[in-house]
């Protein structure tokens, strides 16, 4: 008897739906759309996603898109390349960072040419507008590289590419959420076969066997309280990779964006202060030009969101609690704000019942962007280790890490990263899926996540998994936000250990096949937990400060230390008391190509 | 350094020392689960809540403390992603986009699911129809020419299309529509939204195509002009300006677009 599964495609074995295509892609973002234009004309190709595609993130996204098409002033992709690893403080993979500044320029052409309006110049052209960290050949002056749609640029893309995914008649299985990916021992090798998922309308899973499986699941900034992602950023698919064992590169290395609305997090795009709006602290001051006297409210986030926390931190923040400042942008009169900033104006009326026209908007950083992930090389292919791919597994946009954000993402590159990597990602499972056949599916591959789901269904514990979401994201904020320390991160380590214990004893309420948001909601809370882990476990293991990754203890950056990846192996029992038992770290050299470590300076 | 708008906001923030009141407030959620209900009926939930929270919040805050079975979507929680369209008092709104200080809470605020479509559970609905309707008018741009840059687009021409790329795909116009509710087969305010974002960009080589298909007898002739869709538009598109702007191009054979 074969050990495998015999299956044909639209199968139900054991209530369990089966189904066969040469691409899988995992998520419906920006990155999993651009992808599937790649693919479907060329091959068998399903899309699953736990959303409807347009419900993705990529739609919150505000500002622009990167790439130096100079339709404005003088821009190269050399100078975007040098502005991308600055940026990163150095911790970008430097030939990834090549690659996205120049297939930047054709990234953005092929939106224009699947239809997105983007703004225009006088001209006709496409209009470009400054950005954070994005510089005039090596750091002169700001330059004006990022293409834009008003403050929905991301919207627009969303919204362009779910059009022509429609065109093509491309096959999405909607509020279908990936659980887990079913690796088959073939010759003493695990490789990927499928994707195990669970169809949110009927409680019915699905298993998607395919020959390259793309991951496109978006980033788990659900890990904090004070956030700008989704309440669906909760990492589903990071969490997944890890517990296949395979590693996670840069974990520590989160995204606080500088504009997120005072105490709720809502994002205020950058794109304001490239427009010219401008921060200040209680008593008006124009603190940045004390800090990056250059391009002041233009240096990169990381830089910004410490200044600003400091700012606070020393008594000078605005408001009864002193404990934000404010984003001015009355100098920009009315017209901008409505013509170019429309939707974060609205933002501010809507929200804080402040006007932006007139006053200045209360803000403070929000968790953001995670720029670590799943490691993969240029090519979009999933890495076992430092050089190994995983043949067929494929990751792209925020749940991966390439890595062209080293430590530290600049504005506009994360919709570009979705367009140039998304569609190397789906050009590469075709190519692979062209050349092998299916790898056979074990004889249960749904095994796992039955158990999973039937545990938390019949579960009678007491703990409530909203309860214990709240201690993570409160404790999160709390220790391991902007600024971290030993002692801060040690708090952390111990909090989630607590809440892992307590997760143990989680029952739901809600025990019916139809819609159960509840029994969904406690499947995230373990993803979060189990990343929330990681991204702390890895902080606390690198004892400098780098870009996103901020230590009070250890103020400076030591490149002879830890110019290195940080990869983190799930290697013992998950479920072990303490990190250390189940987390190994190891490390993996950065690329360099043409730029030298530099002290970062703006 | 202090401009005059800084100076006076500080001021403004400084009123917001008097402590954050809490209300109690009821809301009525119309409850419905197949596996369990024969017909939907009326909840009551008390919750506490300040009156910057958000509808969204009083869901969550229900779900997360009172009962785990209240099913709803939701995603981006700030009225971009256009997952949580739903009857608020009767009107339809984004939760995440409707302030409990706007609503009068003297009374329960009401809440349902979206009308028109199939009642799934609680307050979701198939969403399957209305994604249907959107794909029927062609929601893609179709150009023949092969430009090695970008197509060039006047600010003017690109001015033309502009209010009707805001849509999120929500259906809080299309549910919100009388002759929506009566005739399932009537494309809906969103598909015809979407329709105009394509007949009016200069760089579209198909409105005639487009025009065709919404001179059927299920197209914008079915709209009889109530602006319910335009009320409802958490995006504020102008929706029936743009129903009526498509039924003047069907007339004319061809859309109004700036020659430059």
């Amino acid at each position: 008897m074969s050990d495998y599964l015999e299956f044909e495609d639209g199968d139900v074995i054991d209530g369990v739906h089966y189904h066969r295509h040469d691409v899988v892609i995992v998520g419906a973002g920006g990155a999993g759309m651009r992808a599937a234009i790649e693919a479907a004309p060329r091959a068998n190709t399903a899309v699953i996603t736990k959303l409807y595609p347009t419900r993705s993130h990529t739609g919150a996204a505000q500002g622009g898109m990167a790439a130096a098409l100079a339709n404005v002033e003088e821009d190269s992709w050399e100078w975007h390349t040098f502005d991308t690893v600055k940026g990163g403080d150095y911790l970008v993979d430097q030939d990834a960072a090549e690659i996205l500044a120049k297939e930047a320029i054709d990234a953005v052409l092929d939106l224009e040419n699947m239809g997105l309006p983007f703004n225009r110049t006088p001209e006709g052209r496409i209009d470009q507008r400054r950005f954070g960290g994005h510089t005039r050949d090596h750091g002169k002056a700001p330059v004006r590289r990022a293409c834009y749609a008003a403050d929905r640029t991301g919207h627009m893309i969303l919204q362009t590419l779910f059009q022509n995914c429609v065109k093509l008649g491309v096959n999405f299985f909607n509020e279908y959420y990936a659980l887990d990916l079913v690796m088959t021992e073939v010759d003493g090798v695990p490789q990927p076969s499928g994707v195990v998922a669970y169809e949110l309308a009927t409680g019915e899973l699905h298993v998607f066997q395919g020959k390259s499986i793309v991951f496109a699941t978006g980033g788990f900034g659900k890990i904090y309280k004070t956030t700008s992602n989704a309440h669906t950023l909760t990492g589903d698919g990071v969490g997944i990779i890890w517990r296949k064992g395979l590693p996670l590169e840069d974990m520590e290395f989160f995204q606080f964006h500088p504009t997120g609305l005072a105490g709720l997090g809502i994002l205020l795009t950058e794109g304001a202060r490239g427009e010219g709006a401008i921060l200040r602290n209680a008593s008006g001051e124009r603190f940045m030009e004390r800090y990056a006297p250059t391009i002041k409210d233009l240096a990169p986030r990381d830089i910004v969101s410490r200044c600003m926390v400091q700012e606070v931190a020393e008594g000078r923040g605005a408001g009864p609690h002193k404990d934000y400042v404010l984003l001015d942008c009355t100098h920009l009169g009315a017209e901008v704000l409505e013509t170019k900033l429309p939707d974060i104006t609205e933002f501010a009326r809507t929200y804080l019942g402040v006007d932006p026209v007139v006053e200045p908007v209360p803000v403070m950083p929000t968790a953001h962007y995670a720029m670590g992930g799943i490691p993969t090389n240029v090519k979009a292919e999933v890495l076992r280790d430092n050089d190994t791919v995983v043949p067929g597994l494929y990751a792209a946009g925020e749940c991966a890490c390439v890595s062209v954000h080293g430590s530290n993402r600049l504005g506009t590159n994360s919709l570009l990263d979705i367009n140039v990597f998304g569609k190397r990602a789906g050009n590469n499972a075709v190519d692979y899926a062209s050349t092998v056949d299916f790898t056979p599916l074990p004889a249960d591959p749904a095994k796992a996540v039955r158990e999973l789901v039937e545990g938390l269904r019949d579960a009678s514990g007491t703990e409530r998994i909203a309860a214990l979401r709240k201690e993570l994201q409160d404790e999160m904020d709390r220790n391991a936000q902007v600024f971290r320390t030993d002692e801060s991160l040690a708090k952390v380590t111990e909090t989630i250990h607590e809440l892992r214990e307590r997760y143990k004893k989680v029952s739901i309420q809600d025990k019916g096949h139809r819609y159960n948001t509840d029994l969904l909601e406690a499947i995230e809370l373990g993803f979060l937990l189990d990343l929330a882990e990681v991204v702390v476990y890895s902080a606390k293991n690198r004892k400098e400060s780098r870009g996103g990754h901020m230590r009070d203890d250890y103020p400076k950056r030591d490149d002879e230390t830890y110019m290195k990846h940080t990869m983190a192996y799930l290697t013992g029992d998950p479920h072990s008391a303490d990190a250390a038992d189940h987390i190994s770290l190891d490390w993996k050299p950065v690329v360099i190509t043409n730029y030298q470590p530099m002290e970062r300076k703006y | 350094m202090a401009g005059a708008a800084t100076l006076e906001a500080v001021d403004n923030t400084a009123k917001a020392e008097a402590p954050i009141q809490a209300f109690t407030v009821t809301l009525n959620i119309r409850r419905y689960d197949p596996e369990k209900d024969a017909e939907p009926y009326w909840q009551d939930f008390d919750v506490e809540l300040y009156a910057t929270d958000r509808v969204l919040d009083a869901l969550h805050k229900i779900k997360w403390e009172q009962d785990g079975s209240l099913t709803f979507r939701r995603s981006c929680a700030h009225g971009i992603c256009g997952s949580d369209a739903m009857r608020i008092n009767g009107r339809n709104r984004l939760a995440c986009k409707t302030l409990i200080k706007d609503l009068d809470i003297s009374k329960p605020i009401y809440v349902e699911a979206i009308k028109g479509l199939p009642l799934e559970k609680d307050l979701i609905v198939d969403m399957d129809p209305f994604f249907a309707s959107y794909r029927e008018i062609q929601p893609f741009l179709i150009a023949s020419s092969k430009p090695d840059k970008e197509r060039i687009q006047s600010v003017a021409q690109r001015e033309r299309f502009d209010d009707t790329t805001k849509c999120i795909l929500c259906a809080a116009c299309t549910s919100s529509c009388p002759v929506f509710w009566t005739d399932g087969q009537y494309f809906g305010p969103a598909a015809i939204v979407n329709a105009h974002r394509f007949i009016f960009d200069s760089r579209d080589e198909a409105a005639n195509v487009r025009l065709d298909i919404l001179n059927d007898k299920e197209g914008v002739w079915r709209c009889r002009t109530t602006f319910n869709c335009s009320e409802a538009c958490p995006r504020g598109i102008e929706v029936t300006k743009a129903i009526a702007e498509v039924k003047a191009a069907v007339l004319r054979g061809k859309p109004d677009i700036p020659k430059k």
